[in-house]
């Protein structure tokens, strides 16, 4: 109850600005319809109309709630306005993207550890890559995907979101890998410990917690960059697609919808990798705490 | 004293400097010393002496500048290489995601020693330091004294003949320190082996050692040798004799005119 109380205050203060936030945001349409109609509008008129428009400026929380259900739960899967469809477009492009970015992450670093060379030629270009925004870069790789002939977005998407994940993890995992301190090098060195060993017994485990934070930054990193992905004209799948056609057609609720199925995915996919992190640390004698 | 003669630590005019961001440091200079096999030997002095710095050449885990020194006849880095000693530092040092045995079992699997031997040597050596039926705990679930042991169970696990320990009971309170010292005296008698010992206390020197090395800073060098006239068989409260108290005054003074107090 401790943990939970704070977590719900912060919840029920977000839901009163948003309600009053859409009142004041969706008002204007009420007061002018009224205008029209030559109609004085009380407050209640206001109140009542700003609560469920077809079009609202921002769509007061139930009413987005009601519309995620509907296209969740009560659309099937294969209609073209499910979100569970596009969530799960998105989701494989960012599971893809993940991975590649992971394991491409975590062999950089390993690299950079072990080749001086490799520190100081790869490390600012890495860090290079970072620095050019991500919707520049997104529509060249769709392209020049395209123009190799590679079908379809999925292996654009991924790139995109690859590109995004892999820093986290290569930034994480130099820092894990050179954690343990120059006693724990000298022991094994005591052991005549090739490196092979010194990197299997010693620096892998060490980098453990600095992995997983990663991770976590990462697996978000991911979905931005698969919903970057399909954001470019022309994807007409995904939750990324679904946000630019909502804006593109003026229809709030679908760009909404979207956004809070994103949100909950990411959120879904952090308290996943929290669990693998859990698992693991208790498989490492540590108890979570 | 207890040595059988042949010397298994041989070091003639050894030279160290270091070269820092303020120019270069004299860590040792001109320092000879003669380790024989089964000795215990502890080097005391003040910060900056070189102690650790003679003990981690011994290790070669630092290259000397200057002099020669040989450990059983052969280079430091080739006895390194042969897996001539184990080396227990100040911090205990072990790996947090491992239990006690396993940590004990690290060397074990560098070293490519069966499974099955490794099983049989963890238990053995647990045992030499009374920390039997706390294999399967972690580290974190121990006391300091108790990881220390741990830690120079793991150094014993493999048959190096030379233990090196770095200021081991540094950290450690004084009542714990006293019965680890007393354990350290009877696992050194049964074992055997060749100890070099770094310490700042005295009484802890006086009271383990066969050969007490008395160095001073600025640059680090050798300014007594002395070898204990104690017996093997010392229980705790030899430190009330009077040849004891003999010995620590001559440490003492040794540390004195080596100016080790006059800043």
């Amino acid at each position: 109850m401790r943990r939970v109380l704070p977590v719900l205050v912060v919840t029920l203060a977000i839901v009163v600005i948003w309600y009053v936030a859409a009142v004041w945001l969706n008002s204007a349409w009420v007061i002018d319809q009224a205008a029209r109609a030559g109609r004085e509008p009380s407050f209640m008129d206001i109140l009542r109309g700003t609560m469920n428009q077809d079009r609202p400026l921002l769509p007061p929380p139930h009413q987005v709630l009601a519309e995620l259900w509907e296209l969740t739960v009560e659309k099937r899967i294969t209609s073209k306005r499910s979100l569970v469809y596009h969530g799960l477009v998105t989701l494989q492009a960012t599971m893809l993207g993940f991975v590649v970015g992971a394991i491409l992450g975590v062999a950089l670093a390993i690299g950079i550890v072990h080749s001086r060379t490799m520190d100081l030629s790869v490390m600012p270009w890495a860090i290079i890559s970072q620095t050019v925004p991500i919707v520049a870069i997104a529509p060249m790789i769709i392209v020049l995907s395209n123009a190799v002939g590679i079908e379809g977005r999925t292996v654009p998407k991924t790139i995109i979101s690859a590109y995004l994940s892999y820093f986290p993890v290569l930034v994480s995992m130099v820092k894990g890998l050179r954690s343990p301190e120059r006693e724990q090098l000298d022991l094994l060195k005591t052991y005549n410990a090739s490196r092979w060993q010194t990197f299997v017994k010693l620096r892998l485990p060490a980098s453990m917690p600095y992995f997983f934070a990663s991770m976590k930054v990462a697996v978000a990193a991911s979905l931005v960059g698969a919903i970057v992905g399909e954001l470019p004209t022309g994807a007409i799948e995904g939750l990324g697609a679904r946000m630019l056609i909502g804006s593109q057609f003026g229809e709030p609720m679908i760009m909404w919808t979207a956004l809070f199925a994103a949100a909950i995915l990411a959120a879904l996919l952090v308290v996943a990798v929290g669990i693998v992190q859990a698992l693991a640390a208790r498989a490492m004698g540590q108890v979570a705490r | 004293m207890d040595a059988d003669g042949a010397a298994v630590i041989e070091a003639r005019d050894l030279d160290l400097v270091f070269e820092t961001a303020d120019g270069p440091v004299q860590a040792l200079k001109g320092v000879s010393l003669s380790i024989g096999r089964g000795e215990f030997v502890s080097f005391i002095g003040p910060s900056g002496c070189g102690k650790t710095t003679f003990l981690r050449v011994i290790a070669a885990l630092e290259e000397p500048t200057g002099g020669t020194i040989t450990v059983n006849g052969v280079s430091p880095d080739e006895a390194r290489r042969a897996r001539a000693y184990g080396y227990v530092f100040q911090a205990a040092g072990l790996y947090p995601w491992r239990t006690i045995a396993g940590n004990v079992k690290l060397p074990l699997e560098i070293m490519g020693y069966p499974a099955a031997e490794r099983e049989e040597r963890v238990r053995k050596v647990l045992e030499l330091v009374e920390l039997s039926g706390f294999g399967n705990k972690y580290p974190w679930q121990l006391s300091g004294g108790m990881q220390q042991r741990a830690s120079i169970a793991r150094a014993l696990a493999f048959d190096a003949d030379i233990l090196l320990m770095d200021e081991p009971f540094g950290a450690l309170d004084e009542i714990v320190r006293d019965h680890l010292n007393e354990q350290l005296l009877s696992l050194w008698r049964r074992t055997g082996k060749t100890i070099g010992f770094v310490t700042h206390s005295i009484p802890e020197a006086v009271y383990l050692s066969t050969k007490i090395v008395v160095m001073s800073p600025r640059p680090g060098r050798i300014t007594d040798v002395i070898e204990s006239p104690l017996p093997a068989e010392r229980p705790l409260d030899i430190r009330d004799t009077p040849e004891f108290l003999e010995v620590a005054h001559r440490v003492r003074e040794g540390l004195r005119a080596g100016h080790a107090y006059d800043e």
